[in-house]
């Protein structure tokens, strides 16, 4: 299977070349533009793309892609769940939160639900530690989260 | 001196903070206006000079200066790199104003672009701050339609682009090197220095890297006057000028930011904003600037003999000390991003440093051997001691394993990580051995409250 744009999507892409001096500035940005267009993962066929496209080796995309966290090299879950386990937040009952999401799901961190809707995951500081606990769902902050909020929102996802 | 001000923050928590209708009705855009149509280069880094602003990122170098480093004329493009990939552990404040002030960050990249004779700022927001991203995005936007950006901002001919570029979740890429390298596509291992990023920094380019608030701050500098700016601070006599934001999380009743004039103190900045302890325990302990710096226990004094600008503090509590880089730099301490981080004494510090080591060990870049293997070794004896396996052997370890990493690595990250081990070490070291002996038995082996 071989991994295209969309004309809406290849615009994009062309908007982002057009904000650098190189083609190689483009690459992170251009592998979060694909991964989304990916069902949310980096696969083989994604960084052939991106590396052709950028005319860089794919080696150097592949060195790229798995040097940052959130560039998965797995499918994941419909819905990615991050929950905050650094100090501010840990000191603000994050471990509760955490331990909460794995009973409710039935799942431990790092895994995923068997419906493909809920990927668990621990996130580093999350520079909402005013906030605490929190957790980040796709790209919307939760914030001074109770277990009742938890619950409502893996309940709104587990339907969607 | 607790003395609130509103320069950054005048409309956080207003539904309409972040448009430009807003930022306007606030003067803003003036300060960018005026310096690009009557000013100099140097003039503009004179007045920034004038004003001291202590970088906002972490090691406080005075902004002014470093604008300064940047060559006359180097045949190359000049760039302007804003550091917004906020991920210290308790730092929270930039995302404040990318959020809700963005116009601020848009404007003082004008600015600073200009002094630094840039056409082009990047700013660099991690990933997962989609909502900073759509605002900095829609600013960007605003301002361009209006005549701000582009070829001809405000009618000059200085043009002047500004644009966002996005990380993928390293804590690394906040140090400026790795930044760079992240910014040009690559893995974002930090480079060594020198060469520095004024001589060969993006694309090979002269470049200044600044943190969002240090940026954020340049239009307030330069509407009043670098001079008058400075003189907020109580620590004006210090050369730390001006006015900034100081967050303070974990367990306090109101955490939250705070903008206030430099020179607050830690006391302030708990009891007075953060409204004191949670929960019925009395304060064990404080980080004061995010998680790199050293740990801070209630009853500590400080202990600067024979320095004349320390006489009025020393022998004093160290919560009494003025929030400053040179007054903490000299009482061993660092300010870092003045976000601080509260432990109640209903809290146990063994756990607090565990939680700290797995992030450091979690986040280290891996390419000098000291910050690597130095991490892992450290987390997994305390992996042990908090199970109530650890040795004293083991305990002693953690201090020369911290000595060693300090100092011998290609970036600060190094020394981030040392800190908090060494202090924490030093500091409780009782209760650590509580947890040797007795498996913690005297500890409240919880980190909430
Ligand atoms: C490991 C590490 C992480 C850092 N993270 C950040 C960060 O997230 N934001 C930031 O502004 N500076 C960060 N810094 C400091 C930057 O390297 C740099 O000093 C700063 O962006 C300069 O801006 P300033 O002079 O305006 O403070 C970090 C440094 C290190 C060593
Ligand atoms: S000190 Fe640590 S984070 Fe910095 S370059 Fe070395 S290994 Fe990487
Ligand atoms: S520690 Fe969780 S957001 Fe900072």
């Amino acid at each position: 299977m071989t991994f295209a744009l969309s004309a809406e999507q290849e615009s994009k892409f062309q908007e982002i070349l057009a904000r650098y001096p190189n083609k190689m500035a483009a690459c992170i940005p251009a592998l979060h533009l694909c991964q989304e267009a990916n069902e949310n993962w980096v696969s083989e066929e994604v960084i052939a793309f991106v590396a052709s496209r950028l005319e860089l080796s794919t080696a150097h995309v592949t060195g790229v892609a798995t040097f940052y966290h959130l560039f998965n090299r797995e499918k994941p879950g419909k819905h990615q769940v991050w929950v905050c386990h650094t100090l501010s937040c840990a000191l603000r009952g994050a471990d509760t939160v955490l331990k909460h999401c794995e009973k409710r799901l039935g799942i431990h961190v790092g895994e995923t639900t068997k419906d493909g809707k809920i990927t668990l995951r621990t996130a580093e500081c999350l520079a909402s530690c005013g906030s605490a606990p929190m957790m980040q769902v796709d790209k919307v902050y939760h914030e001074n989260l109770t277990l009742a909020d938890v619950d409502r929102i893996l309940d709104g996802l587990q339907k969607d | 001196m607790l003395k609130r001000t509103t320069y950054l923050s005048h409309s956080y928590g207003k539904p309409d903070a972040h448009t430009l209708g807003n930022y306007e009705a606030h003067g803003g855009y003036r300060a960018a206006r005026m310096v690009l149509s009557t000013m100099t280069r140097e003039r503009a880094i004179d007045e920034m000079k004038a004003a001291h602003v202590r970088g906002r990122g972490g090691a406080g170098f005075d902004c002014g200066t470093k604008w300064s480093f940047m060559p006359k004329e180097s045949g190359k493009p000049h760039y302007l790199v804003v550091n917004a990939d906020e991920g210290e552990p308790g730092t929270f404040k930039d995302r404040t104003i990318m959020e809700q002030n963005p116009h601020a960050l848009v404007e003082g990249c004008i600015i600073g672009a200009f002094a630094i004779g840039a056409h082009a700022a990047y700013i660099y927001v991690r990933d997962e701050l989609h909502l900073s991203k759509e605002r900095l995005w829609g600013a960007i936007r605003e301002a361009k339609e209006r005549g701000y950006l582009g070829r001809n901002p405000f009618g000059t001919s200085y043009s002047m682009e500004v644009y966002v570029h996005t990380g993928a979740g390293a804590y690394i890429c906040g140090e400026e090197t790795a930044l760079l390298n992240s910014l040009e596509g690559r893995r974002g291992e930090p480079r060594l220095k020198p060469p520095f990023p004024a001589q060969v920094g993006a694309f090979g380019c002269p470049t200044t890297v600044n943190n969002v608030e240090t940026i954020a701050i340049a239009p307030t500098v330069f509407t009043m006057g670098g001079d008058n700016f400075s003189k907020l601070s109580a620590l004006h006599d210090w050369n730390d000028g001006g006015a900034r934001l100081f967050g303070v999380s974990g367990h306090v009743k109101n955490p939250g930011i705070y903008e206030c004039a430099v020179g607050l103190t830690l006391r302030e900045l708990i009891y007075d904003l953060g409204g004191g302890i949670l929960g019925d325990g009395q304060l064990l302990a404080v980080i004061p600037g995010g998680s790199s710096c050293p740990v801070h226990r209630a009853d500590e004094i400080v202990d600067v003999p024979n320095n004349e600008k320390f006489a009025p503090y020393h022998g004093k509590s160290f919560l009494d000390l003025p929030l400053g880089v040179d007054t903490f730099r000299g009482a061993g301490s660092m300010l870092g991003t003045c976000c601080a981080i509260v432990l109640s004494d209903k809290a146990d510090p063994v756990l607090a440093l565990h939680n700290v080591m797995r992030f450091y060990r979690h986040e280290s870049c891996g390419q000098c051997t000291p910050c690597r293997e130095g991490c892992g070794w450290i987390e997994r004896i305390l992996d042990k001691i908090v199970q109530g396996q650890g040795t004293v052997e083991e305990l002693n370890q953690i201090h020369e394993i911290g000595s060693n990493i300090t100092g011998n690595t290609i970036c600060a990250f190094g020394d981030g990580a040392a800190q908090p081990a060494l202090s924490f070490v030093r500091k409780f070291r009782a209760e650590l051995l509580d947890y040797i002996q007795t498996g913690g038995s005297h500890q409240t082996r919880s980190l909430t409250v």
